[in-house]
């Protein structure tokens, strides 16, 4: 049985004084779509420095691929694509460049082309350009270039944020690596590269490539992750599969007329109108039906509450 | 190699200009050393009568009427400030602009040691240094020939070697100190090059401050000992390349436990 991707086991970092996070177990099997979710300063940034190597851990271990991240980073590394969440070059570089320099990093070649931006509307499948594994990622990184629909002629210091970004994901994909780690990924990205970034995620992840992605938007989780964990103030307060995340005991509950919510317990998050109200249910289910059997009811509907709902549920408590 | 290259692509126009700047000043003041060595009585009697000033600068035991005199004082003080000041801005530049630009993020997660980074940035450093000495040394020696003086080679050499290890001193001592930085430090580095000027000056005026020529790279360099002896203080450049080893040993364990932020 092939070791998991990524094994986090008791990771503490405290910045002197300060928490970063807190005993942190975390496991995320090979080819798995992983979220990781927790709104600012919960501590996904830390946790992801700290697999990276970029930080050392003040206590515990993390491991990728069955290697110590302490002891086996360079072996580590040249398996994994970072994406940051907030992408930052040198300055007077062309994308061309930067791509070149995170090739040769990588003791991978790169040929720089010269020639003019590529013709955007010529769509090519990614696929057909990644495994097996290349010394040279030129023809990768010319095809993501295609499909970000991103100039590599351009010079770095030029690029919006969203542009930026986008050199950031060829950087991180270029290679073909084994593991993804995406902190905040689609930040400056508009919703027609969202929806091609996630499409060249899938891909991927059909591959087998373990994708790691770190954010507070919950539908990009919900829809594209197998499973997720939520971290609040430096802790892991829930993980599993998305669809159990999602399945919860509380109701999202939507009534047209009027009820005693008085005589409920188990209400969160009441929004009335003239019309009605809704609200988060996670009281006994006989009782809410009782009191809406004694209501003046027009129209009811009971549904799963969405992640969304789930992460409020989690943080509010 | 590829962290040496993209050093060298990233700070070239400050090799440019630094280089060319120094190189041009040295040249222009070659190129007015005919016109004061036809003066020599006049500014010999001024630069002797200028008090402590005339000792800090050693210009009590210089004849600036000959061109190894003129060239340890006017040149001197060149290729002195303007050496130590662009090999400080180097050496203190180098690991701390990653954290500063925040590119060390980028850096730092691909599969690259930071042993390997400290060691090709510090090369990258030095092979600078190297090479902005040499282009210095190549057009001084051609306007000598050119003003139709005889160039007295051995005293050039001795003293732009002098100047060269206390560059390789400033880089070495401020490139320990980035290691330790996560912001920009330009300054300390221009503040360590002035603080290292001074202190040689206070140490040529004051009798009980002469132990500060032991701290100051500036002591080595002084080119009334250099032409007096004909040769280079081999126990303080010890000293100082004593200096320069502790920096390079911080910066590499420093850098290698570093929190990147």
């Amino acid at each position: 049985m092939s070791e998991d991707a990524i094994k986090i086991n008791n990771l503490t970092k405290y910045y002197g004084r300060t928490r970063g996070i807190e005993q942190i177990d975390l496991t995320v099997p090979q080819g798995d779509f992983f979220g990781f979710i927790g709104p600012n300063g919960a501590g996904k940034s830390t946790t992801i420095r700290t697999l990276l190597g970029l930080i050392r851990p003040t206590g515990g271990e993390a491991q990728i691929f069955g290697m110590n991240m302490i002891n086996d980073r360079e072996r580590i590394l040249s398996r994994v694509g970072y994406l940051p969440s907030e992408t930052s070059f040198y300055p007077g570089m062309r994308v061309r460049d930067v791509l070149k320099l995170s090739a040769e990093l990588r003791g991978l070649s790169f040929q720089r082309s010269r020639q003019s931006p590529p013709h955007y509307e010529c769509e090519q499948n990614l696929t057909d350009a990644l495994s097996p594994r290349k010394h040279d990622c030129t023809e990768t990184a010319r095809l993501l270039c295609q499909r970000l629909r991103l100039d590599p002629t351009r010079k770095v210091d030029e690029l919006s944020l969203g542009n930026k970004k986008k050199v950031g994901i060829v950087c991180a994909l270029q290679h073909d690596p084994d593991l993804l780690i995406l902190d905040e990924p689609t930040s400056g990205l508009d919703p027609l590269m969202q929806r091609e970034f996630f499409g060249i995620l899938r891909e991927r992840s059909a591959k087998g490539t373990t994708i790691f992605l770190s954010s507070h938007i919950l539908s990009e989780i919900q829809h594209n992750c197998a499973h997720a964990a939520m971290i609040r103030d430096g802790r892991i307060i829930a993980s599993g599969s998305v669809e159990e995340l999602s399945r919860t005991g509380a109701r999202r509950v939507s009534i047209r007329g009027q009820i005693d919510y008085g005589a409920l317990s188990g209400v969160k998050n009441l929004r009335t109108s003239p019309e009605g109200a809704e609200f988060l249910y996670h009281g006994d289910m006989q009782a809410l039906l009782a009191v809406m059997a004694n209501g003046a009811i027009r129209d009811v509907s009971i549904t799963e509450p969405d992640l969304e709902e789930i992460f409020l549920h989690y943080y509010t408590n | 190699m590829t962290i040496i290259k993209h050093e060298l692509r990233q700070n070239r126009t400050a090799f440019a200009v630094w280089t060319a700047s120094i190189a041009f000043l040295l040249v222009v003041c070659i190129v007015l050393f005919p016109e004061m060595k036809g003066e020599t009585d006049a500014v010999g009697d001024l630069f002797a009568s200028m008090g402590s000033f005339t000792a800090a600068f050693g210009m009590d035991r210089l004849n600036i009427g000959t061109l190894t005199g003129f060239y340890a004082i006017e040149c001197g003080n060149i290729l002195g400030l303007g050496g130590a000041l662009y090999a400080s801005l180097l050496g203190i530049s180098a690991l701390a602009k990653e954290e500063k630009d925040r590119t060390a993020e980028f850096l730092l997660t691909h599969p690259v040691s930071r042993k390997r980074v400290v060691t090709e940035k510090l090369a990258a450093v030095l092979l600078q240094i190297i090479a902005t000495n040499l282009l210095i040394l190549i057009p001084a020696l051609l306007t000598i020939g050119l003003i139709g003086e005889e160039i007295p080679l051995k005293e050039l050499l001795l003293m732009h070697g002098a100047y060269f290890l206390l560059q390789l001193e400033l880089a070495c001592v401020c490139f320990g100190v980035s290691a330790f930085l996560c912001r920009g430090g330009a300054g300390i580095g221009m503040g360590l090059s002035a603080a290292a000027y001074f202190l040689n000056l206070v140490a040529n005026i004051s009798e009980s401050a002469r132990f500060l020529h032991w701290l100051t790279p500036f002591a080595y360099c002084e080119g009334a000992d250099i032409i007096a002896n004909g040769t280079l203080d081999g126990s303080r450049i010890a000293v100082g390349m004593t200096f320069a080893i502790i920096g390079v040993i911080a910066a590499y364990r420093q850098y290698a436990g570093k929190d990147i932020r």
